[in-house]
């Protein structure tokens, strides 16, 4: 998969739970019955702004990813994107 | 489990996952649950010494409300297991109050209750997975083990299961002198039902101790299992139990840690809280679930579990080049075979264990026994003769006394 589209609409997985954790976040994908870990609470911060953002370039600025590291943030969630905790969002 | 991190998340300085994961988490990710003593097996290595239910086992209720703790903690799912779970005629009730509360359930089985409608009702949960237990790909080497008539039982149980359309489901097996020539055959025996096939370590823990000298694999046979995991990748589970090998070179998949009060942690089925399910000992013992602040309050506050989650140092294991991968191997398994906490595990690559059990005195004196045994009794544990001595008794003017001697004062003497 190449890096997902930051200018579309993205969300959790509804089959997804997040438990945040001091070092970040716990994800759990129910379906797939994969773990994954978000080690830093801004990426955490990312994810759960997905939801109400219209793209997660907008979700990134909210939750306040300095500019020089929105390619960092677009490949964490292009990765999880991978192990479908996240999916498009569509209308 | 099976684990992923987003590249990327983490700056290239930031902290390794496993080091974030030694000061431990606000709740376990993996959580062991011991449900019930009770067993129609008796297999030769039961870690839980299983056999006879525990009268003093936790109610409907009192499992109600430890789903109830787990969800607030968000606690995604349990590990069930026993003794045999099934065999409590309230499991079903307490599996779907699980589920239906957000706590998903996989639970570890031997099959025996695993008929085509159960397994109907299984596959239509997505929040359950299950794990059929089998210790030897042919019905020979496993039955010698898990008793005759146990590996039909599971391979029933997985065409149950296959046949109602579970997809996934995991076929467990622990890893024995035995079997390690087999494990081509257990994954093509998992293949032909759709399951997953996961492998653990045999533990000398409960009967294991017992076992463990004569049935863990051998060292070249622990090598034979190292290749034969990288080979096979992330399509075989673990359970993360060989981290030990992985001082052999490449880590395998997993946490590669020692999770004990960090990370796992085992509810037994009177509501101990142990550091992990192959540690029933009270060295090991965090609290009672049954205690005010229940299963929470033991994660959060129990000592034993502060302990578990300071730094560890490496000990006699230190200055060994591969301390940073193995961590020194298994708590559990140095316990139950006399070594030092802080010294190699018993299975350690570089042969560091041996020559420690080596030095261990023959009788096996002093090795730490299990806190709990509920094995069965049916059957005399004496298979020798009993030796006695005749004699003659010391007064013959004495004569025996029955005890329905109907004089009360049969055989009084007065002086």
């Amino acid at each position: 998969m190449s890096a997902i589209d930051i200018d579309r609409a993205w969300d959790l997985h509804p089959q997804v739970s997040v438990r945040p954790e001091p070092f970040g976040a716990l994800l759990y994908h129910f379906g797939t019955r994969k773990l994954s870990f978000l080690k830093d609470r801004r990426l955490l911060a990312v994810v759960q702004s997905l939801k109400d953002a219209p793209t997660a370039r907008a979700a990134c600025t909210a939750a306040g990813v300095p500019a020089p590291d929105l390619a960092r943030y677009g490949a964490a969630l292009t990765a999880l994107a991978r192990s479908s905790m996240v999916v498009e969002r569509t209308p | 489990m099976t684990i992923t991190t987003p590249r990327g998340s983490n700056p290239a300085s930031g902290p390794r996952l496993v080091d974030l994961f030694e000061h431990g988490l606000d709740a376990p990710i993996c959580l062991t649950w011991e449900l019930t003593y009770a067993c129609n097996l008796a297999c030769a290595h039961c870690l839980s010494s299983s056999g006879r239910r525990d009268p003093r086992e936790l109610s409907t209720e009192e499992a109600k409300a430890v789903i109830d703790e787990l969800e607030a903690m968000q606690v995604f799912y349990v590990n069930i297991g026993g003794g045999e779970p099934t065999v409590r005629s309230d499991f079903w009730e307490i599996l779907d109050y699980a589920t239906a509360h957000h706590v998903g359930v996989k639970f570890s089985t031997n099959g025996v209750r695993i008929t085509p409608e159960v397994a109907r009702r299984l596959a239509a949960n997505d929040y359950v997975d299950v794990q059929i237990s089998l210790d030897g790909a042919t019905a020979e080497v496993n039955d010698a083990l898990r008793g005759p008539g146990s590996y039909d039982t599971a391979v029933r149980a997985m065409r149950n299961l296959a046949d109602a359309g579970m997809k996934n489901f995991k076929l467990s097996v622990v890893c024995t002198r035995h079997n390690i020539p087999q494990m081509d055959a257990f994954k093509a025996l998992a293949d032909a039902y759709g399951a997953q096939l996961r492998l653990t370590r045999l533990r000398p823990s409960g009967r294991g101790a017992d076992v463990w000298d004569d049935l863990h694999p051998t060292r070249e046979q622990q090598r034979e299992l190292y290749d034969w995991l990288v080979a096979h990748g992330e399509t075989v589970l673990t359970g993360d139990s060989f981290f030990h090998l992985s001082a052999y070179g490449e880590a395998l998949p997993g946490l590669n840690l020692c999770g004990a009060g960090r990370v796992v942690c085992l509810i037994d089925p009177v509501g101990d809280v142990y550091a992990c399910p192959f540690a029933i000992h009270d060295e090991f013992l965090a609290g009672n679930v049954r205690r005010p602040g229940g299963f929470a309050g033991v994660w959060r506050e129990s000592e034993l579990f502060r302990r578990l989650r300071q730094p560890q140092n490496g000990g006699a294991c230190s200055a060994c080049a591969f301390y940073d991968t193995c961590k020194g191997g298994c708590m559990a398994a140095k316990f139950f075979t006399g070594l030092p906490l802080d010294g190699p595990d018993p299975e350690c690559v570089q042969g560091y264990g041996e020559d420690l059990l080596a030095k261990r005195p023959q009788n096996r004196t002093g090795l730490p026994r299990p806190s709990a045994d509920h094995s069965r009794r049916t059957s005399p544990t004496r298979t020798g003769p009993v030796p006695l001595t005749l004699t003659r008794r010391p007064n013959p003017d004495r004569p025996p006394v029955s005890d329905c001697a109907e004089d009360p004062l049969a055989g009084l003497r007065v002086t």
